[in-house]
């Protein structure tokens, strides 16, 4: 679990920074050169391969090493990767929201409606 | 067992802060599903997983109240605590989180109840951690124990067969 929470955190941490979210969004499209996708931004080179590096050692991205140009590719699996945790807990949660609508089908309707401000009755201690 | 009832859980990670958003509408009044959040003796009977038995040894759900339960799984037991920061019956808890394992870490959790009319209300669960880390160390974890409730329904599928 601690490997698989450093991998979440390393992939959410590169994808907080606003100019990372767009990079990733127009890698969507189509692999990319450096020079090609620093261009609409208003920043260094320098600045833009710091940005790659990041997504880079969250594994979002990764360069081809051989050609010349060196594109940029987006790992879509990665992605996928993000997307199966955050369904599991998703479905934990709902496993136990079923639970509860079960519950919720079992007390009866007539409440004491309860004074503002005030806790709930109390119903004993808990055993 | 009818679909027509099922309201899909919805879970959202913010991207720019450390956020967990669930979402889950149910065919409940606000009153009851409210209940079912602060009588600790309701509680325990649809939150954890099937495979883990929660004993809530306090449950002092008012404004500047606390909380403390310990959730069993086999030999081993967990700690986890908080305080009832803001509670408004019938509207919104809010709440402090933290596993006594990592006694450091706390995350703030706002429990707002929306009431939709007829008997319906939404209900808006967000848990605001104090690092990426410990978000994705709660997304993680569910990961894990929705692996060993997986094995659970294996046991008791292999038990009938």
């Amino acid at each position: 679990m601690g490997a698989a929470a450093d991998q979440l955190s390393r992939v959410f941490s590169a994808l907080a920074d606003p100019t990372r979210r767009d990079m990733v969004a127009r890698l969507t499209l189509a692999d990319a050169t450096v020079n090609e996708l620093a261009e609409p931004y208003d920043v260094s080179l320098q600045a833009v391969s710091k940005h790659l590096r990041v997504l880079e050692d969250a594994g979002l991205v990764s360069r081809r090493r051989d050609a010349q140009r060196r594109p940029v590719h987006l790992e879509a699996e990665v992605f996928d990767l993000m997307t199966k945790w955050i369904e599991r807990y998703r479905r934990q949660a709902e496993e136990r929201y079923r639970r509860l609508d079960d519950l919720l089908r079992t007390l009866s309707d007539d409440i004491e409606p309860m004074p503002p401000g005030q806790p709930p009755p109390p119903k004993g201690a808990p055993s | 067992m009818t679909m027509t009832t099922a309201h899909e859980t919805e879970v959202t990670a913010d991207p720019n802060v450390p956020l967990i958003r669930i979402v889950r509408e149910f065919d409940a009044p606000v009153a009851k599903l409210y209940r079912a959040h602060t009588d600790p003796e309701l509680l325990v009977q649809w939150q954890g997983p099937r495979s883990i038995q929660t004993r809530v040894e306090r449950w002092d759900c008012r404004t500047g109240g606390s909380w403390r339960y310990v959730a069993t799984q086999g030999d081993e037991e967990y700690g986890f605590y908080g305080s009832f920061h803001e509670v408004r019956p019938g509207e919104q808890i809010v709440q402090t989180f933290t596993f006594e394992g990592v006694p450091d870490g706390v995350a703030l959790e706002k429990l707002a109840f929306e009431d939709l009319g007829g008997g319906r209300t939404r209900l808006v669960a967000t848990s605001l951690c104090d690092s990426f880390e410990g978000r994705d160390a709660f997304l993680a974890s569910g990961m894990e124990a929705g692996v060993n409730e997986g094995y659970s329904k294996l046991d008791e599928l292999l038990s009938r067969i």
